[in-house]
């Protein structure tokens, strides 16, 4: 069971997809777990729905998106600090992602 | 449902007159004309280079001979490359009245708006007369794009436009996706889709296309505010703007001005052929909208996230909002509100139909928002393809 605020896209995905903002420091259930958010999350921001080992494959819409760079912890924020493109590399209006293969 | 009949038999759902400028040089008298003329009816677009390119002439022609077009003034410094007689002979011979000013033998700027202005004038007493007749679900031609895109996209506006493909497929209409570059990652599944194997390898071999000529570019088709509104990587963008697509069979492969003439779903192949030149493929959301429209689209529906709030000259855009949180600052814009499908307050289903129901009002004559703000946005630029494959042409249905 998950707080409503964080959706599960497709049974084979291994992170949450936010749908309505989470607050540094809130107590919410991942899982069936309580755990603490570190950082805030956005909507239309993830989480990691278990565990993610360093090269794995991130799945949403049941899909690959990705892999992880580093190794990424329960309920962690997943995003560009953690994951990258097998394809293309991204970018923000301050720098570019690398890319992944 | 009414539609506009076209000498060439062919039905719009507005009655537009188009002012065009052929080069750069030539904008501001255009302008000029169209701000005089001061009707949301009476549009402008053009093209601002000086060398001549198939393409842009061929988009031209698309756009100029669109349905939703009553009559077309075109605007000619006089020395340019634009091919302005072939241009003006595809206009004249699809049965719409078109004149040309030149501004080096008219007189220049002065005397070229005044004449510019009759000939709009003259263009709207012509088209008054137009037939409106009875236009069915069967014979729209609707496009989608998606800008600004967010996390929220991908599980709510787009599935929902996705939903009202699928209504508008089954009853006959013609339905347009688009962008390969922002489809990186779904070859596969598109692919199996396609309605022949042989479609599903031009599909395969577009999106490599749109994936190498990216890379020459040096960056995918990604915004920042794509990241800060939580997408991270390419795919997981086009994974979520595939969801527009809804779940049709893929009917066929097209390349921008290629005009759709049965229902069905079709992937607009918007990445150039050949070694990659001119620089992006689409350098912004509009010139996407303007290769829907050349190929067809009466409508389009534009889904958006972080929020986008531009409109198109020609064909009128409809606005499908995927976040609550952008909705309620942007409310104006947006003539949808898929957020509530975010906010539990709503199904994909239900906004799918909302989407569907205000297509046919829209296509009845309806403004959208963008269309009441006064938006007629337009992006022409270079680019080149080749002809499109026999194996990418639609199959019987």
């Amino acid at each position: 069971m998950n707080d409503r605020r964080l959706v599960l896209v497709n049974e084979n995905d291994n992170v949450l997809v936010c749908c309505g903002q989470v607050g540094a420091g809130e107590t919410v259930v991942l899982e069936g777990e309580s755990l603490i958010m570190g950082v805030d999350i956005h909507v239309g921001h993830k989480v990691a729905r278990r565990a993610i080992g360093k090269g794995e494959k991130i799945f949403r819409y049941g899909a690959p998106i990705g892999s992880a760079t580093v190794d990424i912890a329960f309920g962690e924020h997943v995003h560009m600090h953690n994951i990258k493109s097998d394809y293309i590399p991204s970018h923000t209006r301050e720098k570019k992602m690398e890319v992944g293969q | 449902m009414k539609g506009y009949l076209r000498a060439d038999g062919r039905k719009g759902i507005r009655n537009i007159v188009v002012v065009v400028y052929l080069v750069e040089c030539a904008h501001h008298v255009a302008r000029a004309v169209v701000s005089r003329a001061n009707s949301d009816a009476v549009q402008l677009i053009g093209f601002p280079g000086c060398f001549p390119n198939e393409y842009s002439l061929t988009m031209m022609e698309r756009l100029c001979t669109h349905p939703n077009i009553g009559g077309v003034v075109l605007v000619s410094l006089g020395c340019e490359g634009f091919n302005r007689e072939r241009l003006s002979k595809t206009i004249a011979d699809s049965g719409r009245p078109v004149r040309t000013l030149v501004i080096q033998e008219s007189g220049g700027t002065r005397r070229t708006i005044e004449s510019g202005l009759e000939a709009v004038e003259a263009t709207q007493r012509e088209i008054a007369a137009t037939p409106m007749v009875d236009m069915g679900v069967a014979e729209l031609v609707v496009g989608t794009i998606c800008g600004g895109s967010d996390g929220t996209s991908g599980i709510s506006a787009n599935p929902a436009v996705g939903r009202s493909f699928d209504t508008l497929v089954e009853q006959g209409a013609a339905c347009i996706f688009e962008e390969t570059g922002e489809l990186i990652g779904c070859e596969q599944v598109m692919a199996d889709r396609a309605a022949t194997p042989e479609l599903g390898q031009e599909i395969l071999a577009a999106v490599e296309k749109a994936e190498n000529y990216y890379r020459v570019m040096g960056y995918g088709s990604f915004a920042p505010g794509n990241a800060e509104g939580g997408l991270t990587t390419q795919e997981e963008k086009s994974l979520g703007a595939y969801a527009k697509s809804g779940a049709s069979k893929i009917h066929g492969l097209i390349k921008p001005g290629d005009v759709v003439t049965q229902g069905g779903l079709y992937l607009l192949d918007v990445v150039p052929d050949g070694e990659p030149r001119f620089g992006f493929p689409n350098i912004v959301d509009n010139a996407e909208i303007v290769e829907l429209i050349a190929s067809g689209s009466h409508l389009v529906l534009f889904t958006t996230g972080r929020g986008s709030v531009v409109g198109s000259a020609i064909s009128p855009v409809i606005k499908v909002c995927a976040n609550p949180e952008t909705y309620q600052k942007l409310a104006d814009d947006m003539d949808v509100n898929a957020g509530k499908i975010i906010d539990g307050e709503g199904t994909v289903n239900s906004v799918g139909e909302e989407i569907f129901e205000l297509v046919c009002k829209v296509a009845d004559g309806e403004k959208t928002k963008s269309e009441e703000l006064g938006h007629q946005e337009f992006v022409l630029t270079y680019k080149q393809f080749e002809p499109t494959g026999p194996a990418c042409l639609p199959v019987s249905r």
